[in-house]
């Protein structure tokens, strides 16, 4: 079969297919993995909430609140138990991170007392500022049952209460950071209600 | 002609035998010699199309040969299994493009093909993006930015203009798997060094306990660690010429 | 490169061979190694021990087995690559990472790009970054100084710089001062850091070994050590709260120890006076920014390889004067 020449028409014509074939076959596949997608998600985050805070019988993903701070925002989760808040995971941030923005979960009590942090994402040095994960080390342990209105969120070298993890400070200045961001919001909204 | 002197001349495989019709009909009557001549003509088809196969794997391996597409290799091996996802998806996207393309090489302009192929090729990447996003997020999570980067990938428009664009479908099917497979295996052997060396684990089992050498995780360890592999390749490129 | 290139007469001839310059480095670092022991004993006698064993075997090991050229261990540049190896680790480091170290430097530094006088990176910083890049927290933990019969138990802390970096976030100079040792302490080296970087005087005295032996000239370190002096001077006299004094940047961390030994490296240094000074110039500025304004606080080591690699540039514009000038129309 002869290839077809490269006239105006035969070009538009060709790419007007290809085109129309490709959008339609990535609708339908679409349409199919969009709702996988969003459960995967949803999954992923409920999952961080529940690391944080205490059994809960309720969506806290489902009951969501805002906050908008330093030019980012912190997202609130109330979990509960029946109609008593049991505690609520702040999705909380710093730009203070070794190397850029790092993501935690903090979950506290209703009364501002630490319950567990959880780390999102990050892009630490690998062996040094990856400490933070849990799976990695014990530093987050230290902020357990803590309440920072005590306990202050700062490396011992800034004379706050929290062992940083070794050879890296900066790492764990900013996990501080993060967390006492967490907490202010949380207070900020607490009053506000 | 007998069913089989047809056979033994048409086309299998996408590739014409190269038994002319003229020898096979000397041959006519002595059935025993006419089935060895298709067996051995059955025979070339195959070793051709285990060639064209193999060749991907170590001779034109895209990375340890024609140093293509190393910016997803030296980014995501930071362990053998992101290797292997990565290598898995990327020879899913070049068979696609190499069947398609091969497929509908004789519809398109010259002067459109480029920007066709692209389009060919960022449609599989963005079902394959989908589709892990949906059913594997872990993996996704690890591979990231370096999915959406498989459409600028060298390896995949090069095999869609280099080969595709000029052969059959059943052998670009194959070209597109042993260059992809070929890229696969060097992202998972990069992959494996880097973790055994930077994590002391391998495919996330740990043997070592506590941190390794953190320079192969790290984006020095890549080219390092790349550096000896491509050594070692053309070593036993020599050994096995 | 098949050809010979050799340059026009007049050929200097003298006594030099590559062992003779080699023993020549060696006695001059006598001093800073045993100043090092003196502060850091037993340990210090180990890695520095084990850093040289290791750098030689592996160099006869790579040459006779893989390869297979008649081995050049003996000539005395594995003995350097050995010991300044060992000078710019902590005294506690374990022995296997040194001989991890010991192979990076040798296998990947040198042996690489086809052994001494092709190496494009000076091998011993080759294998100091890759320890300090693989092993951070050890890499980091430095003994004190004055624990003779202590080695891997030996209590640590960090340099000089690392607390100043760590506090200029939050404090100002002249409140971190008092954690760190005065500046004789700084000068006689009884202060935390890598076993050989922390003598000053000792360091200088090598150098001024070297330079009467004609081992070295003096333009490299004097660029480098000048620079440092005036970058850092310039900052601390715009804000004296925020950036340490010029005197407290070259006597601490590895500056002394990379401008006289490191960065002088013939194979991997300029050939012409202008090169050295851009060289010398260049190392100074970037140690300077990667200590103020980078992630660590030291810097004069990524500062010596980021320059090596730009030598080859540096020669091919900078070239020597000729004698005689083509005229023109002549």
């Amino acid at each position: 079969m002869a290839k077809k020449k490269s006239t105006f028409l035969n070009m538009v014509l060709t790419l007007l297919v290809i085109t129309l074939v490709a959008s339609a076959l990535l609708g339908s596949i679409y349409s199919v993995t969009s709702e996988p997608i969003r459960m995967a998600e949803l999954a992923q985050k409920n999952e961080a909430i529940q690391t944080v805070v205490p059994p809960f019988d309720n969506v806290p993903s489902e009951e969501v609140s805002k906050l908008a701070l330093d030019g980012d925002t912190l997202y609130f989760y109330t979990a509960r138990i029946g109609d008593s808040i049991i505690g609520t995971a702040v999705e909380t941030f710093t730009n203070e991170g070794f190397s850029g923005e790092i993501k935690l979960m903090v979950g506290f009590r209703p009364d501002g007392t630490i319950i567990d942090i959880a780390v999102l994402s990050h892009a630490e040095t690998p062996g040094l500022g990856d400490k933070m994960e849990k799976s990695k080390s014990a530093f987050s342990v230290q902020f357990q049952d803590k309440n920072p209105e005590s306990f202050r969120l700062a490396v011992k070298k800034d004379r706050g209460d929290v062992d940083a993890i070794t050879a890296s400070t900066i790492s764990s200045r900013a996990y501080c950071d993060a967390v006492q961001r967490a907490y202010d919001g949380y207070m900020k909204v607490k009053k506000e209600k | 002609m007998s069913n089989l002197s047809r056979m033994a001349s048409g086309t299998r495989f996408g590739i014409r035998c190269r038994v002319q019709p003229s020898s096979v009909k000397a041959l006519e009557g002595k059935r025993c010699r006419e089935i060895l001549q298709i067996k051995w003509c059955l025979q070339t088809n195959t070793m051709n199309q285990w060639k064209n196969f193999s060749k991907g794997l170590l001779k034109e391996n895209a990375v340890f040969a024609l140093f293509l597409g190393l910016c997803p290799t030296l980014g995501v091996t930071t362990s053998a299994i992101n290797g292997l996802g990565m290598g898995l998806a990327t020879t899913f996207v070049l068979v696609m493009s190499n069947l398609v393309v091969s497929l509908v090489k004789n519809f398109i302009p010259d002067k459109v093909r480029i920007p066709s192929f692209i389009v060919i090729i960022a449609t599989f990447v963005t079902i394959v993006e989908m589709v892990m996003k949906a059913y594997v997020p872990v993996l996704f999570d690890a591979l990231g930015l370096f999915i959406p980067l498989i459409v600028v990938n060298c390896i995949v428009l090069g095999r869609a203009e280099a080969f595709a664009s000029k052969n059959g479908v059943w052998s670009s099917i194959v070209d597109g798997a042993g260059m992809g497979l070929g890229f696969g295996l060097a992202l998972t052997v990069l992959g494996s060094v880097r973790e055994i060396l930077g994590s002391g684990s391998i495919f996330g089992f740990k043997f070592i306990a506590g941190d390794g050498m953190l320079v192969f995780v790290l984006a020095p360890g890549a080219f390092i660690a790349l550096g000896y592999l491509i050594v070692l390749a053309n070593m036993l490129k020599e050994k096995t010429s | 490169m098949d050809k010979l290139v050799v340059s026009p007469s007049p050929h200097i001839h003298s006594e030099a061979s590559v062992p003779r310059l080699m023993y020549g480095v060696i006695i001059s670092l006598l001093p800073a190694l045993a100043v090092s022991i003196f502060y850091f004993g037993i340990g210090m006698i180990i890695i520095t021990s084990v850093s040289i064993i290791s750098c030689i075997l592996f160099e006869y090991l790579i040459q006779k087995f893989i390869l297979k050229v008649r081995p050049t261990h003996l000539d005395g540049s594995a003995f350097i690559t050995g010991l300044l190896l060992a000078f710019c680790l902590p005294a506690n480091t374990p022995i296997w990472m040194v001989m991890i170290g010991a192979l990076a430097a040798i296998g990947i530094g040198k042996m690489t790009f086809g052994g001494l006088g092709n190496n494009i990176f000076n091998p011993a910083l080759v294998g100091r970054v890759f320890l300090f890049v693989s092993f951070p927290v050890a890499m980091t933990s430095w003994p004190e100084p004055g624990q003779w019969m202590k080695y891997a138990d030996a209590v640590t802390g960090a340099t000089p710089l690392a607390i100043m970096k760590e506090g200029v976030a939050s404090r100002t100079v002249s409140e971190i001062m008092p954690e760190i040792p005065g500046y004789l302490q700084l000068f006689l080296g009884n202060m935390k850091g890598s076993s050989g970087e922390i003598a000053a005087f000792a360091l200088l005295i090598g150098m001024l070994y070297m330079l009467y032996r004609k081992i070295i000239t003096w333009h490299i370190p004097v660029s480098i050590i000048g620079t440092v002096f005036l970058f850092t001077g310039i900052l601390w006299l715009i804000n004296p709260d925020k950036f340490a004094d010029p005197l407290f940047h070259i006597l601490s961390g590895g500056l002394m120890l990379g401008a006289i030994y490191m960065a002088t490296d013939y194979v991997t240094s300029p050939m012409t006076v202008r090169g050295m000074w851009i060289y010398g110039v260049g190392i100074g500025v970037i140690t300077v920014l990667i200590r103020i304004f980078g992630a660590y606080p030291e810097g004069v080591q990524f500062a010596i390889l980021i320059l090596n690699a730009f030598v080859p540039l540096i020669n091919k514009y900078v070239k020597p004067k000729r004698f005689g000038k083509e005229v023109k129309n002549g």
